[in-house]
């Protein structure tokens, strides 16, 4: 019974089904089945953030969650969120303000950040934070990550403006 | 690290799930948002040979007003939805204020009410605030499903009264009523650490005196605790200095707290009496 069991989801909107063993969790299947190397495993107990992908819309652990469980889910990872291009103007914000050095929690810091502006259209720098304390950056200081979402959060609100009514 | 082997089952119903238990000889556990779990199981403090993945059981959701005018809050309710939802901000607006404390975002997307509850873990906020709220908790087993009072519920630590193979269903709270002031914060080094000590309070002021005080403090001994004796003092004060004060001063009789390697009983004490002076200072200065 611990063997593989197929499982059918929603990835990056293609639909697909897979054996999977129980015991492989979410990320490791997208990592190692899909080859969706993008989405990256830290700690894999839950406190980095390097993992995060979007569930059935809403940001989680990938190390948090066996394959299995996302049997009948939606999941987006990094390359979807990028192919879709609705993450560009953040990949854009986070390179013109320098908010990645080695990129290794990048991924995870975009999911974040899509997840913050998803449900908060101007959050402030203090909000920003609160988002970003689950995701873990050695290289930056943070600073100019909250930079970047900040500015998108403007951008975005600005362009939502001039669309005609 | 990764997880030891395991065999998976989603059962559609209660009867399935608790079926599924009782034919794994004990070495089976139930995941909903498996947010503790599977980091226990990666790091092989848990090794369970059967997951019944419970997080797909209808009978386990719903956030609502029942006949009594209580909240029943389904144990599949997420952290996220404590922080959000309308009804709870109504009813158990002790969920929603303590919701920003628990882990971080991702975490409270997933994570649910009734796995943290049943975790009891001490150190955790939901528990504690199931105390404070009044909150008599629902459980389902092979012998049909019973109601026990959140009082009775924790024993020990990581220990409740559910019997091995029973589900947490939901958890009934009773009504908010008018005057009612509710405040919840806590003490930590880092923000999202664990806390040093946490504590919410729930007062029944409807006409500015306290007629009914309800304190409880996580983080403090094996399990979460509730204050009686800073509660009588502040019953029948109009929640002055003085009153503040005495509450503060009950709290010896109320905790116990044991040295520990991350600060000593004494300490975590006084940062208890520090942080009830914070909140019910909070309350009283409130409009």
């Amino acid at each position: 019974m611990t063997a593989p069991v197929a499982i059918t989801l929603t990835v990056n909107g293609e639909r697909l089904t897979r054996l999977a063993e129980p015991r492989e969790t979410l990320a490791d299947f997208l990592r190692r089945d899909l080859g969706l190397t993008g989405t990256h495993l830290g700690c894999e107990m839950g406190v980095c953030g390097a993992c995060l992908v979007m569930l059935d819309g809403t940001p989680v652990h990938s190390c948090l969650s066996f394959a299995v469980q996302a049997d009948g889910s939606a999941v987006e990872t990094i390359e979807g969120l990028t192919e879709s291009a609705a993450v560009t103007d953040l990949q854009q914000a986070f390179h013109e303000r320098n908010a990645l050095q080695c990129g290794f929690c990048t991924p995870g810091m975009l999911v974040t950040a899509q997840g913050l502006l998803a449900r908060k259209a101007s959050p402030s720098r203090e909000e920003i934070r609160d988002a970003l304390s689950g995701n873990y950056c050695r290289c930056t200081g943070y600073e100019a990550i909250v930079d970047a979402i900040e500015t998108v959060a403007r951008r975005r609100a600005a362009s939502r403006e001039e669309l005609p009514a | 690290m990764k997880a030891q082997a395991f065999s998976y089952v989603r059962p559609a119903t209660i009867a399935q799930a608790l079926d599924a238990f009782a034919g794994a000889d004990g070495a089976a556990t139930y995941i909903a948002g498996g947010q503790s779990l599977v980091p226990a199981m990666a790091l092989r403090l848990q090794a369970p040979e059967l997951l019944i993945d419970i997080a797909h059981l209808a009978e386990l959701r719903g956030i609502a007003l029942d006949e009594d005018g209580g909240l029943r809050l389904g144990a599949l309710t997420r952290h996220a939805e404590a922080h959000d939802d309308p009804l709870i901000a109504a009813h158990a607006p002790l969920l929603a204020l303590a919701a920003p404390f628990v882990a971080h975002p991702a975490i409270r997307n997933r994570g649910t009410l009734g796995g943290s509850v049943a975790l009891a873990d001490p150190a955790s906020e939901f528990p504690a605030m199931m105390l404070a709220l009044g909150a008599t908790i629902e459980v389902a087993g092979p012998e049909g499903t019973r109601r026990i009072a959140a009082e009775d519920f924790f024993q020990d630590l990581y220990q409740t009264t559910m019997e091995p193979g029973e589900l947490l269903v939901a958890f009934h709270i009773p009504a908010a009523r008018p005057g009612d002031r509710c405040v919840f914060d806590e003490l930590a080094r880092r923000r999202g650490d664990y806390a040093l000590v946490g504590c919410g309070v729930k007062l029944a002021m409807p006409a500015g005196t306290v007629d009914e005080a309800r304190i409880a403090f996580l983080a403090v001994g094996p399990i979460p605790t509730r204050a009686r004796n800073a509660e009588d003092a502040l019953a029948g004060t109009r929640l002055d200095a003085e009153g503040i004060r005495a509450a503060q001063a009950a709290l010896g009789a109320d905790l116990d707290p044991q040295d520990d390697d991350q600060v000593p009983g004494a300490m975590r004490l006084h940062l208890a009496r520090v942080l009830l002076g914070r909140l019910l200072g909070r309350l009283a200065s409130a409009p």
